[in-house]
């Protein structure tokens, strides 16, 4: 296993939430969208799995928006890689 | 080889409220309590519980904790035993209080006592006018239960190994459980963590099937874990299903969409449930509408190219109407399918909800099992609580509100009959390195190589048998097929192999060690289903449509060790008022 690899599995086990909504809409973001990101919006999206997963659903609901911009830009990508 | 040993005086497996509950009154009361964890507990599935926990405080209207045993006796098909039954709704106020005393926020009415909500099938006067039973912490509650039990055993000094995954349990010749085999995600480390007592709390297994409501954790680990111990599972055929839940995702959409005029048609556009329920129509029971879904979906009438759908229509009402009545549902609706229900169908199946079987267990969590004297032998030292286990307070169908309610009563039971335990086992059986490293070849296996059956492959194909043969629609037929089926993928797991074989963060491994889990779970559910010829609660035979009291008043109980379907009596003998006989179930 490389570096990058291993340090994606360590991702893959923290987008594993308490809800339902919150699997899907991380998942499909770390297979899809996450490799697109620059280093610095790697760390924030760590930054932003760190948060409680009640936070999380009212921020990628799009019902609550991050007061922290670069994580809000974060969550507004998520919601865009959420795929039917 | 020498495994790593560490000494506790409780092992509990699971960190969703019931662990958590359990956990708490433990190191309150000076145990050395060890907590393991796959994910972080404050990630455990108790989060998603929205609706709330049920007890008879009458704050908003008349009620008292008989009137609940009743609703909650109805309510399980009379499957459920009575004696626990009693035990869980008197015990329910103290358990609120004791949550709202470590700091739940409950939501209050205005002269400050707790606000209670109307939920189905809660009942004043024993089957009189609609109950208000159920505090919540606005729609937030499993999430602050969890919280505020987290923290308060922070305080208390539980010791958490999060991110460890329990592989089996440690079983010594005399059958008595010394602990478990875990392994360390994050290093692939593993070691045994011996314990006077074990309590398994790892909830249920909605990842069975294909279409769910349930957080992917959710594999039935702890079930499994029994299985291989030699411990039967009860009542697994009772699995409850939501009629709306977005096609091939799972999230729900509350009735509160067919409450405000939605209806679901086919692929012919037809309003199908005008034939099945042509009064109630959209809005009959759960397992009516469900049954009606499943139906048409078979008779390939389903929506979309795998016809595998119907549609819940909306767009025939004011848009206005639905952003004011149903923001959250067109929300969410909206991030995962862009699609806007004021102006296009959505696409809903049943879902798979809640898993009502599980570990046999008396009111005390002591996990009881089929010996020599009797069908209710005790497991010296080990316990199990929560949605894994099977107490059984739910019977053949669950209530609403009744799930949190179950984890912090049971929970709390099982802890206080722990106390009790080590004060009379004050030492650690001794454990040979023999049985140690018993499990070990459990994840041993998943050092071969080469070429193989991959495990996402196997998954997918399982959760699709356990919904096409062992879901709403069930019939002899079917299910035999379904085992026939599971059976074949269980085989085919031998032939399972691994790409990753490295140690650090090797979520492969930690998944095909879930799978092979839900695979022992799927064969309990699968078989049990065949073997109980009846329809009673969530379970519902198109061949044997009615409950048949005379036959089937009992409990299943599944062997792996030959697979095996065995009874047990239902446990109708209430602790100190007058049983409730089965009558029919309306409401």
């Amino acid at each position: 296993m490389t570096e990058p690899e291993t340090s994606l599995n360590r991702l893959r086990w923290q987008c594993r939430r308490g809800m339902r909504e919150l699997d899907i809409l991380l998942n499909e973001f770390l297979e899809h969208g996450y490799s697109g990101l620059e280093a610095q919006e790697c760390e924030t999206f760590e930054r932003l799995l760190g948060y409680p997963d009640s936070v999380l659903i009212e921020w990628l609901m799009g019902r609550m928006i991050p007061a922290d911009r670069d994580v809000a830009k974060i969550v507004e990508a998520i919601r865009h890689t959420a795929v039917s | 080889m020498n495994l790593p040993r560490r000494k506790f005086d409780t092992l509990i497996i699971g960190a969703g409220g019931g662990g958590l509950r359990a956990a708490l009154q433990l190191s309150q009361a000076d145990a050395r309590v060890a907590v393991v964890s796959k994910v972080f507990p404050t990630r455990s599935h108790t989060v998603a519980a929205q609706g709330g926990v049920n007890a008879a405080l009458a704050n908003v209207l008349p009620d008292n904790w008989h009137w609940h045993m009743f609703d909650t006796v109805k309510g399980s098909d009379y499957l459920g035993d009575q004696d626990a039954i009693e035990y869980m709704c008197r015990a329910a106020p103290q358990a609120v209080y004791e949550l709202e005393h470590f700091g739940v926020p409950f939501s209050r009415q205005q002269d400050g006592r707790i606000y209670q909500r109307r939920f189905g099938g809660q009942s004043r006067d024993f089957g009189g006018e609609q109950a208000a039973r159920t505090c919540a912490a606005a729609d937030r509650t499993g999430h602050a239960i969890l919280h505020t039990l987290y923290q308060q055993n922070l305080r208390a000094k539980t010791h958490f190994f999060d991110e460890f995954f329990a592989i089996d349990l440690v079983r010594d010749r005399e059958g008595y459980i010394l602990g478990a085999f875990v392994m360390e995600i994050a290093t692939g480390e593993v070691m045994i963590i011996e314990a006077k007592t074990t309590l398994i709390a790892t909830g249920g297994v909605g990842q069975l099937f294909r279409t769910n409501t349930n957080a992917l954790i959710n594999t039935g680990d702890g079930m499994a874990m029994a299985l291989r111990a030699g411990i039967p599972l009860q009542d697994m055929e009772f699995v409850q299903f939501h009629p709306t839940g977005i096609a091939g995702k799972g999230m729900l959409i509350s009735e509160g969409a067919r409450g405000e005029g939605g209806f679901l048609v086919n692929c012919e556009g037809e309003r199908f449930m005008e034939r099945y329920a042509p009064q109630a129509k959209d809005l009959a029971s759960r397992d009516v509408v469900s049954r009606a879904i499943a139906t048409e979906i078979r008779g390939g009438r389903g929506c979309g190219p795998g016809k595998d759908h119907v549609l819940l229509r909306l767009d025939h009402l004011d848009s206005d109407m639905i952003r004011k009545r149903l923001p959250a549902i067109r929300d969410m609706v909206l991030t995962f399918l862009h699609l806007d229900l004021c102006d296009t169908p959505a696409p809903v199946a049943p879902t798979v909800h809640y898993t009502m079987g599980g570990i046999p267990t008396n009111r005390f969590g002591q996990v009881v099992v089929p010996e020599n004297q009797g069908p209710e032998e005790t497991m010296p030292g080990l316990y199990a609580a929560g949605e894994c286990a099977c107490v059984s307070v739910h019977g053949g169908n669950r209530l609403g509100g009744n799930s949190l309610l179950d984890i912090l009563v049971f929970g709390r039971a099982a802890a206080n009959h722990i106390i009790g335990y080590l004060a009379e086992n004050r030492y650690h059986r001794p454990m040979s390195d023999e049985e140690a490293e018993k499990s070990m070849a459990r994840l041993a296996r998943w050092d071969k190589r080469g070429e193989g059956e991959s495990i996402d492959g196997l998954r997918t194909e399982l959760g699709n048998v356990m919904e096409d043969y062992c879901g709403v629609f069930r019939t002899e037929e079917i299910l035999k097929e379904g085992i026939s089926r599971v059976e074949e993928l269980v085989r085919r797991m031998d032939d399972a192999t691994l790409k990753d074989h490295s140690r650090i963060f090797n979520t492969a491994r930690v998944e095909a060690m879930e799978l092979e889990n839900l695979m022992d779970v799927a064969l309990a559910t699968v078989i049990s289903a065949y073997s109980r010829k009846e329809s009673r609660g969530a379970h519902s035979r198109m061949d044997y449509p009615d409950r048949d009291d005379l036959h089937w008043l009992r409990h299943s109980l599944y062997f792996r060790e030959d697979r095996s379907i065995d009874y047990k009596p239902v446990r109708t003998k209430p602790l100190s008022v007058d049983a409730f006989p089965p009558k029919a179930r309306t409401y």
